[in-house]
């Protein structure tokens, strides 16, 4: 289990006067009871938890600004946190630390058409945004499975991504701009509604840094028109070789689908029992493809695609003609995650890019390593960007059952860097990942990227503990042990 | 060679950092030892089927272009070619050039930006220190976005040595329609209506009646200039969506192939500026819809001024005639209105002595960029001043 920083007495000690100066800068918003603090001990990563100190719940950025203020000069730790659905811990709490929680920052400031932009309070969810812009036919394209409920806020400092980034991208492709508070509380607007930077991006290095560097509290994202069809393709493959092969053969054919998904067989099986999205239980692989766009487009693409599966021996392809049908084929896979939660007590999602290339060197690897760790998996796949998101099954109640599940873990991150992929492709580093960062990086690599956060908060009160491994230079010092615990937010889908 | 770069940085002196040197005037003068990345020009790897490309930053544009192409591939932000501005041949740009000056052309609009596309990269940081960041697979968010910092950081915060871009398929067909005869709100209203229409539009722009057009378009006319992208099917359905959204609102021709593609490489290159040495060219990024409002303002002020709008009214480049004092700083910036930034592209030193390149920052951002700046340039020695510090 990761090791925190240890506490640190001289803020503890201080608890009470800090409690008094954060109830005068932000009147009614301060949590400081044992029971309510209890609540917001954990993000989505719920094996990790910890009780903060206090909470806070600004609702605006002066109050966002006071609250850093009073933090900073008293030389006090400050978790960010959104809706807190994040899946690395990068919201978990520290116990010398307060705790800014922004989902009361939930107004939607803006919408502006004819500039394709809408302008949100940070604590504003990712789908709002969507459903906002719905009735003249816009929407926020990056779509994480968590979208009604995780906040905009939360995705900027993820930078996340959803099923549809390989045509659309993620987060940071969908901002214009933010608003920051910086931990001494200066407020900051990086980009507006005009595009590209006129200095440094500041934007882009914000974007997915894990609450290191500032505190969003305004959002500027771009809105797009919605295509006007969307069709989808389901189609089952004897051998995973050949489901790999035909999703090289499909971008190699110029094709960007607006979706490209890849199941194996015992994620597959899992969906089938639970949802029956009528999904063949005799194939190793199961390959999703949306196309999006015009008519005619999606129809001529659509065959395409076909003929490529088809001559890359898949079964017979099934093609929505509906789209009840299109929603169907989706049922299973959005289903998969649940559905791989009914037959095991726990599971542990991983989130690791490879190189499409090396998709069925990595699952026979992965294969073998069930056995070796006496744990099964099951694998839903982002296949279009390469993004994988293995489910290890285990029981948290089995003694020592965890800790194989976190050397499994990290052994398939590490196999993802092994051939040259990345440690994490969406749900980000946080507490997570952290200790692993040295496998893809070098003590050089990580010393800039440690430059960076110095540039930002050189006292590195803002989120320590996160994201890297040491905090050397403007770091303090210590380590403390976490406790575990279990999933929230079970209803959320996740995929 | 890479050794030499290492040698350079580590004699700690002040460097002047250059790709092809097809730029040679943007930005703020350099006073330090030449030290040019052009040898480095070696592919590292090109997998088509995984969108990626690794490269040194010295590999000129053309061949990379040519490489990608032979596998019906592009850089989707549409790269612009400013040697001509800047008084040098053409092609003589470098993938390294493009991504330290972050110059998009106008399918950043619907492709997104040259920072979107980086991927990854490995630079030396001021103090000769080699670092990685980023990957090589589309989708990655593990530790901080250094590349996208560095991408438009003018080789102010490293040198890069390798860089990651994503490629993507290039479009078969490309063709664009023509609203020939409108201007002022009307133009501004086309160009959001198509924007926000279901058309995929992948690049609009508006030329004004006073822009020299080489006898690309209807001689002096406003036009706005919509350019559709992808499978012919498609391109002719959205084509067809959007005559029938815009009908009745100007008159409307299409152009195909090479006229579509001269007339987009012309804007996208600045090719009215290059041919007017004589004048100081700005570049501003603004909101769409404010556009036509900061040109009109500009050549209010400055009646001999020409210019034309690119990104959907977002990107205005302009030509102010040579020889005022500030080559019309106060002008153009007071027009900008809070919301964008502009930066003087080309104008002599001694101006540009006088005027910031860049946009000047409010006093706690430039605190903060002056903060990261030393973080990856202790001591200043890379492009100093380049960027104004």
């Amino acid at each position: 289990m990761p090791t925190m920083p240890t506490p640190d007495p001289a803020a503890l000690s201080k608890r009470a006067d800090l409690l008094r100066r954060l109830r005068e800068a932000v009147p009614g918003g301060v949590i400081a009871d044992e029971a309510s603090l209890r609540a917001y001990d954990t993000d989505a990563l719920s094996a990790y938890r910890q009780m903060p100190m206090l909470v806070t719940l600004p609702r605006n950025t002066a109050e966002v600004a006071a609250i850093l203020r009073i933090c900073h000069a008293m030389g006090v730790k400050v978790v960010p946190r959104g809706a807190g659905t994040g899946l690395s811990g990068g919201a978990l709490p520290l116990a010398d630390g307060v705790l800014l929680v922004l989902t009361k920052l939930s107004r939607i400031l803006e919408i502006d058409y004819d500039n394709r932009a809408v302008v949100v309070q940070s604590g504003v969810t990712n789908l709002a945004i969507s459903q906002a812009v719905d009735e003249r036919g816009f929407y926020y394209a990056p779509d994480p499975s968590s979208q009604i409920a995780c906040s905009i806020g939360g995705n900027v400092a993820e930078n996340s991504g959803g099923v549809h980034c390989l045509k659309y991208g993620v987060t940071a492709n969908n901002l214009l701009g933010i608003e920051v508070v910086t931990m001494e509380g200066e407020v900051l607007r990086l980009g507006g509604k005009h595009l590209d930077s006129g200095h440094y991006d500041l934007l882009g290095v914000m974007t997915g840094s894990e609450g290191l560097l500032g505190v969003v509290t305004e959002v500027t994202v771009r809105i797009r028109p919605k295509p006007a069809l969307a069709r989808a393709l389901l189609v089952g493959f004897d051998r995973t070789v050949d489901a790999g092969d035909a999703v090289a053969a499909i971008i190699a054919a110029g094709i960007i689908p607006a979706g490209m998904e890849m199941m194996d067989r015992p994620a597959i099986h899992a969906a089938e029992d639970f949802v029956k999205a009528g999904y063949p239980r005799d194939v190793d692989a199961l390959l999703i493809v949306e196309l999006d766009g015009p008519a005619a487009e999606v129809d001529a693409l659509i065959a395409q695609v076909a003929t490529i599966t088809t001559a890359h021996h898949g079964r017979p392809p099934r093609l929505s003609n509906s789209e009840s049908e299109r929603l169907a084929f989706w049922a299973g896979r959005k289903a998969a995650f649940p559905a791989v939660g009914r037959i095991s007590p726990d599971y542990m999602c991983m989130d690791g890019t490879i190189p499409r290339k090396a998709l069925p060197e990595v699952l026979s690897r992965m294969a073998a390593m069930e056995g070796e760790y006496g744990l099964r998996v099951a694998n839903v796949f982002h296949a279009g960007d390469g993004n994988l998101h293995p489910l290890i099954l285990f029981d948290a109640n089995k003694p020592g059952e965890l800790e194989k599940v976190e050397a499994f873990g990290a052994a398939i991150l590490r196999l993802c860097v092994a051939v040259g992929g990345v440690l994490t492709g969406e749900h980000g580093v946080g507490i997570e990942k952290r200790d692993l960062m040295p496998d893809q990086f070098t003590a050089d690599d990580l010393e800039q990227q440690t430059r960076l956060k110095c540039a930002f908060d050189p006292d590195s009160l803002l989120n320590p503990g996160k994201l890297f491994p040491t905090l050397h230079r403007c770091a303090d010092s210590g380590w403390m042990q976490v406790a575990g615990g279990r999933l929230p937010f079970p209803d959320l889908p996740r995929f | 060679m890479l050794s030499d770069l290492l040698d350079a940085v580590r004699a700690g002196q002040n460097l002047r950092v250059t790709g092809g040197g097809s730029k040679p005037g943007l930005g703020h003068a350099v006073a330090g030892q030449a030290l040019s990345v052009s040898c480095l020009r070696t592919v590292i790897s090109y997998e088509p089927a995984e969108l990626i490309l690794v490269a040194q930053p010295g590999l000129p544009l053309e061949e990379l272009k040519a490489l990608l192409s032979t596998h019906g591939q592009a850089l989707a932000f549409d790269p612009p070619d400013l040697g001509p501005l800047y008084g040098q041949p053409a092609g003589g740009g470098t993938l390294g050039g493009v991504v330290a000056t972050g110059l998009s052309g106008p399918g950043r609009v619907k492709a997104g930006a040259v920072r979107d596309h980086v991927l990854g990269m490995t630079a030396i940081a001021g103090d000769g220190r080699v670092f990685r960041s980023g990957g090589k697979v589309v989708k990655n968010v593990t530790g901080f976005d250094l590349p996208k910092l560095l991408t438009g950081a003018h080789g102010t915060l490293g040198i890069m040595t390798e860089i990651v871009v994503k490629v993507l398929p290039s479009p078969p067909v490309s063709k664009t329609l023509v609203l020939a005869g409108i201007e002022g709100a009307e133009a501004t209203r086309a160009l959001a209506d198509a924007l926000g229409s279901a058309a995929e539009v992948g690049a609009a722009a508006f030329t004004p009646s006073y822009l020299p057009l080489d006898g690309l378009l209807p001689d002096r006319t406003p036009c706005v200039l919509l350019r559709l992208d992808g499978v012919a099917v498609s391109v002719a359905e959205r084509l067809s969506a959007l005559e029938q959204l815009l009908h009745g609102r100007a008159a409307m021709a299409v152009l195909a192939g090479d006229e579509s593609t001269m007339l987009w490489a012309w804007l996208r290159d600045a090719a009215p500026l290059a041919e007017r040495p004589e004048l100081d060219v700005w570049r501003l990024s603004v909101p769409p819809m404010a556009g036509m409002g900061v040109l009109s303002t500009i050549r209010a002020a400055i009646p001999r001024a020409i210019g034309w709008l690119d990104w959907g009214g977002g990107l205005i480049w302009l030509g102010l005639p040579g020889g005022m004092a500030d080559a019309g700083a106060s002008v153009v910036r007071g027009a900008l209105g809070g919301d964008g930034h502009a930066t003087l592209m080309r104008a002599p030193d001694a101006v540009k002595a006088l005027v910031p390149v860049f946009q000047p920052l409010p006093g706690p951002l430039a605190a903060l960029t002056a903060r990261v700046k030393a973080q990856f340039d202790p001591a200043g020695i890379l492009n100093p001043g380049l960027m104004g510090m």
